[in-house]
Parts: structure tokens; sequence; C-alpha cells
């Protein structure tokens, strides 16, 4: 059976110059929850609004392959997306506190996207915010309807988001940092809500995160970005218990994990910055931060198998062990 | 929501005393004004007459308290010039000031509007540069100018409009779009920068996620946010052409409001300047009152505030 959303070899320019995205590849299998991880600037939310056809202006996508339930989503002109967004594939994002109109209702604002997408009375629309609200764990919902945002906290609005976001029932659920502008209660209230909401409307969610704690804990599977690439794709526990990619593994040196940090070790941290990638840029874009790297890395980077369902980008092979420091 | 409006009226009223003494105060600066009615022939015994007649010869605060007191009721007191009472007049003038500003505000709003967000939407493009440089050579036009070029060609060499008085609602076509002109650039560059700023806002990111039409977007959820500084100059736009509107009353011989106080200036008859003053303040005053209530209904965070 083929994945719920399959993206083969994504490219996005800015303005034919700097490429944001090179040749991502990541697949969403329908009911998972699928963590896209890797710190600012590697492409993660590019990669999400591409997919939604929705990158700003100046922003160009290309792909090998970019489905979404069998649709070819590269074919589609903006009217058939615009028909496909809000309904069968919805997205939240990291700014609750600007993302709702100041201007209309909560419940104006639930409502239209029903109305828009599936027809039907205001009315109804509404009793299916209010449903919704108190699905998401929204107290009060009909008082609700006739708030504005600036009436709700930022923990509320991001419900109230993510309500709106299942109004249609989609299949997809695409969420950019969704949690990263919250408070850690708030935060922690968020990604159980979205756990529940997965487990019982089989809703798959592409989940854009920079926090390998939220991976740990939500996600089934992981694609670690990193410059625009995907460098390594593993099943959650697979990944964190044998990182193969130095990327990654840098990465996760860089959190406490229990049994993991040794209390006369400092935590790790990756040295430099993600660099600029011009076009024409070949070999590993990890290589000017990595202690493995050498003359053959600015060569083309073969994709290697470590087990099932986990790949990464490297040259080095699988379980290669760490040089250890005196 | 009435709070608001209650706040605002009482801050009105304020502002509206503050005008009267004003205009009180600076028509009795221009000099003695019994000697300037009497007229340069005249007597001192004449003078002496008039200044007893006209109430001149009591004390200032008398004189004030008097005229604030018979204004509050819509006396003004009589014209020295026209023989006619000041209420009278300017229940005859105000309706084509008016007319004249309504249909210049509506002409205003209804090119401005569409031009901004036009010019917004295609951010960039030679349109966008096309409504930049038509506003900035609309700033740069004054507005005697541009009627006397109407009347030229509209009015004589075409003939179709015609060229001054009051008569049909021909009359406000040319008066009417000088008007606008003086409105037109600012409201079009308000609408231009309110709509690229919400076009590019997490909300209508938002809007298009939720995968509404093109038209819902820009129509609903930008030009909402966009109108509300559009709605504010425009109401304060509405006053400055009234008061602006004795340039283009003369011009195009309109006997509206601006020209009547443009004619009692120049004969000295101050219960009428005074008269003239406190109405268009009051109309500028309403105006800013309304734009504040539609602010409040446009912006929701207002309403608590």
């Amino acid at each position: 059976m083929s994945a719920l959303l399959d993206i083969e070899d994504l490219e996005v320019m800015f303005g034919g110059r700097s490429a944001a995205v090179r040749g991502a590849s990541f697949q969403v299998e329908k009911g998972e929850t699928h963590c896209l991880v890797g710190e600012s600037g590697c492409g993660k939310s590019v990669t999400a609004l591409s997919i939604m056809n929705l990158l700003a202006r100046g922003g160009r996508r290309s792909a090998k392959r970019m489905s979404f339930a069998g649709t070819d989503l590269l074919s589609l002109s903006d009217r058939e997306m615009a028909r496909l967004r809000g309904n069968r594939i919805s997205m939240i994002f990291q700014e609750p506190m600007t993302s709702l109109n100041p201007a209309f209702t909560i419940g104006s604002q639930m409502a239209e996207v029903l109305t828009r997408h599936k027809g039907g009375s205001r009315t109804a629309a509404l009793e299916r915010a209010v449903e919704l609200m108190g699905r998401v764990g929204i107290t009060a919902p009909e008082m609700r309807l006739g708030q504005f945002p600036h009436q709700l906290s930022g923990g509320l609005r991001q419900r109230v988001m993510i309500a709106m976001a299942l109004m249609c029932d989609p299949e997809l659920l695409v969420a950019d940092e969704p949690t990263t502008a919250l408070d850690v209660t708030v935060q922690a209230q968020i990604l159980r809500l979205l756990a529940t909401l997965k487990r019982e409307l089989g809703l798959a969610i592409l989940l854009i995160t920079h926090d390998l704690g939220i991976v740990a804990r939500v996600a089934d599977r992981v694609s670690v970005m990193y410059a625009g690439e995907v460098v390594e794709r593993a099943p959650t526990a697979e990944l964190f218990r044998s990182p193969q990619h130095p990327y990654t593994r840098g990465l996760l040196s860089c959190v406490p994990v229990p049994g993991r940090v040794q209390r006369d070790r400092p935590l790790g941290s990756i040295p430099g910055v993600v660099p600029a990638i011009g076009p024409g840029f070949a070999g590993c874009a990890f290589r000017s931060r990595c202690s493995h790297a050498d003359a053959s890395c600015e060569r083309e980077i073969p994709r290697r198998e470590a087990a099932g369902a986990h790949d990464y980008l490297c040259r080095l092979a699988p379980q290669f062990s760490e040089p250890q420091p005196a | 929501m009435l709070l608001l409006i209650a706040r605002r009226l009482g801050l009105g009223l304020l502002v509206a005393l503050t005008v009267m003494t004003l205009a009180f105060m600076l028509t009795r600066l221009s000099g003695d004004l019994a000697i300037s009615i009497a007229g340069p022939s005249a007597t001192q015994a004449d003078v002496e007459i008039i200044r007893k007649a006209y109430g001149l010869d009591r004390p200032l605060y008398v004189q004030f308290f008097s005229w604030v007191g018979r204004a509050m009721v819509g006396d003004f007191g009589q014209s020295y010039f026209f023989k006619d009472s000041v209420s009278n007049l300017i229940a005859k003038r105000l309706p084509i000031t008016l007319t004249l500003g309504l249909v210049g505000l509506s002409l205003a709003l209804i090119i401005s509007i569409p031009l901004g967000i036009l010019a917004a939407v295609r951010e960039n493009t030679w349109l966008d540069r096309g409504v930049t440089m038509f506003t900035m050579v609309g700033q740069a036009i004054p507005s005697f100018w541009l009627a006397l070029i109407l009347m030229i060609v509209l009015g004589l060499n075409l003939g179709i409009l015609p060229i001054s008085g009051t008569g049909t609602w021909q009359h406000f076509v040319m008066p009417g779009i000088v008007l606008a002109f003086t409105a037109i650039p600012a409201l079009t560059r308000l609408t231009r920068s309110g709509m690229i700023e919400a076009m590019a806002s997490d909300y209508i990111r938002t809007a298009r996620a939720k995968g509404l039409s093109r038209a819902r977007i820009i129509f609903k959820h930008a030009l909402r946010n966009a109108a509300i500084p559009v709605v504010s100059i425009a109401a304060v736009q509405l006053g400055f052409m009234l008061g602006g509107s004795i340039v283009i009353e003369t011009v195009f011989a309109l006997h509206g409001v601006g020209y009547l106080g443009w004619e009692s200036i120049a004969k000295n008859d101050f219960p009428v300047v005074q008269a003239v003053v406190l109405v268009l303040a009051a109309i500028y005053i309403g105006l800013t009152l309304l734009s504040d209530i539609l602010n409040a209904l446009l912006d929701p965070r207002l309403r608590t505030g």
C-alpha cells in the first residue's frame, strides 16, 4: 500500500538563488505521527509550506513525486489545491497569538471552514465547532463562539486552531512547531491532545519540531533534516537507539537522556552553524561541521540502509564507532 | 461600547467649547467691530449708536456668555450684511456644502479603495507602480488648477457639464471630482499599505491554509483589517473637505457654507463668521466621533478599551 503522503526529491528555491530544500524525501503513512526534526533554517517549515502550496511569493517547488492519497499535488491548480486545504489536509502554525483573524469571532472563523468545503448551514457548522472545541478540551465552547481571539490565551488559541483544522475530518494534519510558543505545561497538554486525536480519529500528523523531547514522546517515525536534505529516516525507537548520521548523533548528544549522560562528561554541542548552500553544491552539507569528514565527503553521498526502514545519507558504514576523546 | 461613546461625546463637547471661545476671541481681535460695521464715512456718534445697538458696549464676558447661551439653542443672532438670521443663512447653505462633501467623499472611496486593493494584490508590478505614480501626481496637483482644467475640458470644450451654480445634480459632478482628488492619494496609499500588511500576516496564511477562496481572503479577511485606518482617515478627510471646500465653492460659485464664511470674513460680518466656524467644528467633531464608533465596530479589540 502506498503512503498517505509521499514526497520524493523535493526542491524549493527562493528567487532562483538559494535552495531552501534540496532533494528531501520522506513518506507519511496513514494514521502515523511523523516528525520532521532539525535545527532552525534546515528547511522544515519550508517543506511543510510547500506541501500546502503556501510558499511565500518567490518560492518555487519541484519534486520527483509529491502525492497525497494517490493525488499528484504538483499537478493541481491553485483552485483544486484550495479545495484540499483545510478539508483533507489541515495545517496549524507556530504562532497561535497571530494566526487567528483579530476582526472575526472564533465561531465565524471555525464555521467558514466547514461551509466552504462541505456546504451546509452556518448553524450546523457552529454546532460542529462547539463539538470539536469540546473535543480539544476547550471549556464552555458555546461561549467561545462569540468571543474574539484577543479574549483567549495562547494555549486556548492553539486549541482553537487545532479544532478548526479538524472541522472537515482531514486525513493529514501538518503541525509546524505547534507548541514552540507555548509554556511547558500547555505544551504537554497540546502534545497529549495531538496523540489522543491521532489515536481516536486515525489522523496522520506531520509534526515539525526542533525539540527531540517532543519527538521521543509522540513520533512513530522521524526524518532528520539538515541544510534542506533528509539526512536520516528511522522509526523513533530505532533512531534513538542507534543513530547513524553524524548530525543525528550530534543532535542527540546535545540533549540529556537519562542513562546516557555521564556526570564527568559535558553535554555535547555541534560546532558552527548551518552553512548557506548555493547552487551547484555537491557532497555532504554537514562536512564542514563533521569530525569524520574527509575528501570523499565532497562527492555524491549514497543513501545507506542501516536496518529495515532506517536509512541515512553518509559515506560511513552503519554502526561506525565514534572516536573516543582522550 | 456605550462607555466609549459617552467618553468621546464628552471630549467632543469640550472641543466645541474651546472652538467657541477661540472663534469669539479671534473675531474681537480683528479690531473695533463697531467702527468696521459703521464704515469709513461714519461719525463718532454713529459708531456709538451702532455699538449700543449691537450690544458691543457690554463687557466682553457678558457678550461671550450671551452668545454661547443663545448659540446653545440654535440662535446665532442677525447677520449684519445679509439682513437675515444667521441660523437661516446657514440652514440654506449647509445642504450645498454637505452634498458636495458627500459626493466628494463617495467618489474618493469608490476610486481609492479598489485602486489600493488592486495595487496591493499586484504589489511590485507595473500596475502597482502606476497606481503609486498616480497618487503622487494627484497629491501634487493643486485643486484650483484641476478645477480650471476640468472647467475648460468638460465644460467649455466638450460642453457636457455645467461650469458653475447649483441648479441640478450635474452641477455637483465637477466640484465633487475636484474635492475627491484632495483625498484620493492619501486614501489609496493607506488602503494599499494596509492591504499589503494584512496579506503578509499570519491570519491570512491561516485563511489560505483553510482553503478559502481568493476573493474571500482578500475581501473578507484582509480588507476588514486594512479598512480600520482607512475609516479613521476618511472621516478626517471629509472634515478637511468641508473646510477646504472654500476654494472649490468659490471657483465653481457654489453658495455653500465655505463660500458664506469667505464672504462674511470679507464683510466683517462677525456673527456669521463665528457661526460658520462653530458649525464646521461641530461637523468635524461629529465625524471624529463617527469614525471612533465605526472603528470600534470594525476592531473588536477597541470595544472593551
